[in-house]
């Protein structure tokens, strides 16, 4: 009895210690549908990688220099077409020699949208701010007219620009508007809170395509000419709303998290209603909301693709132009796959973002 | 007038009241200006349009139409298209969903790599771009006489894809179809549900089987019922001259939107199908694994019920989501509800009855599938948790 006791107790009670090398076998190859799983799954891989790699890389013709008949005999990709019409489809049908300000513009949203992305400017008036410099120099850039600028007028605007431009209005436009429908939603005013409700709803219930439909076809058979403004411009007004709809709901959601002392604390300090919602309910609804929000802004990127349907030429309607015309016809594959690859980048890095501040947020909790 | 003072009467009452009338008035006017607009156009306002007959074609149709037939009847097509191939999404994407989320939750790091590669290579792109590229590689596939070949029974062409198909009415079909889904909602209620206690607990898995051999005896007897006569019961396609005959035909916009559909569905489903499983708690499995419990009752006991309950909820949301992605249609000419609307307006100028029905067909949709859905949702959810949906 004490011998075996004597010996359990010169054992290490701790459970044995796995090397890399065994973590590696067991997670790999520790069972044998395991084994099936890892082979045949690398196998796949290796193979889809490979052929890929064949395509797009080793049998491809870059230059813009190769034309149309030696690029089709090619086995791989055919990126000439995109050499030969990136200037069409990221700028669209904007005059040639200015295409350089359509560029500048692109540069300063994207820069604007990074900055945002930085904690330093997580603030409601250094947000506003940037936002709305930003957007006025994107205008002034793309629309020029002023500072000796030649007038471009938004009928010539188009590609990555103009999607970029929907995005960028849709967002300062649809932003604050959300957060007015979500407070009258929350309103205890009757008259307020039950249309805003229903519109709210009615709006989510419909497809967006419907509502640019409407907005860019319907309005123009309903409303006298001199009400109509540019088509574009009703089509950011169409997404703006959709836009708010959805993300009032999140703001609701993030109002409604909030424990209701928050408010009342308010109210013993004698603050105002409009005070209240802007030092402290607003600010802590909008860090809890902050995840949906940009998935939001994910999903609105990924959805100014649709306004092609309404017949405005951004960047998906003028990669269809840059395949569609004779001779690079067969170039289909490469001129989707390069606005595919377009689209990954910016959506990819948006969520890769919204999964990074998910984390940072799960941290700051605890 | 201070900031202060200013501030106070943006938030009384009768300011809210003032806005409230104003939206009243602006929206009245905005309905007065477009009568008036209409009636200088010359167009009649009401819905006796219905019954005009059409005088053009659609594409695709589930039951016989011609171009005399009348509006309604089109509308009511486009309308069974959008159910057909929303349904149709569904299922695939739901498939591949399950694969998907299988593949990600697996502790196989090679099968948890393809997932999420599928996964980030699909969702990062925009749908209605899916829709395009499919659309235009079926329609780049080669005439019926060199069409790809799988084993004589499935021909890609660029005039559609042809699959076997059963010779059976459309009806009978329609019918088969909500059989199976209400076999398998049957089984998957019988499996998880908390409604079951004493006997009938114990036999959920013999139960569950037993609904679905219900349900296949069913669809197979509507099927039988419906056969179109003197013809085998599988159709194979077959090359007869310049065209193939026979089987079922898929559309190239048919398809292309359903490869699309299914494909970013699928990613989405699969992303929700993990979070279901990963949302269970260790113990639970753990307490089974201590109980006994063999993998595939671990499984089929625990982690599945477990993981539907907390998947049901957002998968509503993405099911209506998915089947609002039909009128992608209008973009690829695919005759769903929404492009037999826009030709309707285009063609009938009925604008505001049409945008009527568009509205009215789509919160009829979703709010089946939400009431559909919340019922399952409410018959397998823990009781006694409260507000937990």
């Amino acid at each position: 009895m004490a011998d075996t006791m004597l010996r359990t107790s010169g054992v290490s009670m701790e459970p044995p210690r796995q090397s890399a090398l065994e973590k590696f076998r067991a997670d790999y190859f520790g069972r044998p549908s395991d084994v099936i799983l890892t082979l045949g799954g690398t196998a796949l891989l290796v193979y889809i990688g490979w052929t890929l790699f064949q395509w797009a890389i080793l049998d491809a013709a870059f230059s813009a220099d190769v034309g149309p008949k030696a690029c089709e005999a090619k086995a791989g990709a055919c990126w000439s077409v995109i050499a030969a019409r990136w200037r069409l489809m990221f700028f669209g049908l904007y005059p040639y020699e200015e295409h350089w300000r359509s560029g500048l513009a692109c540069a300063i949203a994207i820069g604007v949208a990074i900055l945002s992305c930085v904690p330093y400017f997580w603030a409601a008036k250094r947000l506003a701010i940037a936002w709305v410099l930003g957007f006025a120099a994107f205008v002034i850039l793309m629309r020029g007219g002023i500072f000796g600028l030649s007038e471009v007028t938004e009928e010539q605007w188009g590609g990555l620009s103009l999607t970029i431009f929907i995005f960028a209005a849709v967002a300062l436009i649809g932003m604050p508007l959300s957060i007015l429908l979500a407070l009258m939603r929350r309103s205890s005013t009757p008259f307020v809170s039950v249309p805003v409700g229903l519109l709210i709803d009615t709006v989510r219930s419909l497809p967006l395509i419907t509502i640019l439909f409407t907005v860019a076809v319907v309005v123009p058979i309903l409303v006298p000419s001199w009400l109509q403004g540019e088509k574009l411009y009703r089509v950011i007004a169409g997404m703006a709303l959709f836009f708010a709809a959805y993300q009032a709901e999140i703001i609701r959601s993030g109002i409604q998290s909030l424990s209701s002392g928050q408010d009342e604390a308010g109210r013993t300090l004698g603050l105002t209603y409009w005070q209240r919602m802007i030092y402290i309910v607003l600010p802590q609804a909008f860090r809890r909301a902050l995840p949906p929000t940009i998935n939001q802004m994910v999903i609105t990127f990924k959805e100014t693709s649709l306004i092609i349907i309404v017949g405005l030429f951004e960047f998906l309607a003028s990669g269809n132009a840059a395949y569609g015309s004779g001779e690079w016809a067969f170039a289909y594959v490469e001129v989707y796959v390069f606005i595919a690859f377009v689209y990954f980048v910016f959506v990819f890095s948006l969520s890769r973002y919204g999964a990074y501040l998910e984390r940072r947020m799960r941290i700051a909790q605890h | 007038m201070t900031r202060d003072r200013l501030v106070t009467l943006l938030a009384s009452r009768h300011f809210q009241a003032v806005v409230a009338a104003i939206v009243v008035v602006v929206l009245a006017g905005l309905i007065y200006a477009g009568q008036q607009e209409l009636m200088a156009k010359g167009i009649v306002s009401g819905f006796d349009f219905l019954w005009r007959s059409t005088g053009w074609d659609i594409g695709f149709s589930l039951i016989p139409y011609s171009i005399s037939d009348p509006y309604w009847k089109v509308l009511l097509i486009g309308l069974m298209n959008t159910l057909f191939l929303g349904f149709a999404g569904l299922a695939l994407a739901t498939l591949v969903g399950v694969l998907v989320g299988v593949a990600r939750t697996s502790h196989n790091p090679v099968l948890n790599a393809i997932g999420t590669i599928y996964v980030e290579t699909f969702r990062n792109v925009p749908l209605i771009l899916q829709a395009f590229f499919w659309y235009a590689v079926y329609t780049h596939l080669p005439p019926p006489r060199r069409a790809i070949e799988f084993g004589d029974a499935i021909f890609l062409s660029a005039r559609g894809i042809y699959l076997p198909g059963f010779n059976i009415s459309n009806g009978a079909i329609a019918i088969c179809a909500v059989l199976l889904v209400v076999g398998i909602v049957a089984a998957l209620w019988l499996i998880s549900s908390r409604r079951l206690t004493g006997w009938a607990e114990a036999r959920r898995l013999p139960l569950a089987g037993l609904a679905l051999v219900v349900a296949a005896i069913a669809i197979f007897l509507v099927g039988e019922a419906g056969r179109i006569a003197d013809q085998p019961v599988i159709s194979m396609p077959e090359l007869r001259g310049l065209n193939i005959r026979g089987g079922l035909r898929l559309t190239s916009e048919f398809a292309a939107l359903l490869t699309a559909m299914s494909l970013y569905g699928g990613a989405y489903l699969g992303e929700i199908i993990r979070a279901g499983f990963l949302s269970i708690p260790k113990g639970q499995i753990e307490a089974a694994k201590a109980l006994g419990f063999r993998p595939f009752h671990i499984f089929t006991l625990v982690r599945l019920p477990l993981a539907i309950r907390a998947i049901l909820p957002t998968l509503t949301n993405q099911y209506v989501w998915l089947i609002k992605a039909t009128t992608l249609g209008i973009a690829v000419g695919f005759s769903d509800f929404f492009l037999v609307i826009s030709t309707s307006i285009n063609q009938s100028g009925q604008t505001v009855e049409l945008l009527l029905i568009l509205m009215g067909g789509f919160l009829l949709i979703n709010y089946t599938i939400g009431t559909v859905m919340n019922a399952i949702n409410r018959s397998i959810a823990i009781k006694g948790q409260g507000t937990r949906k």
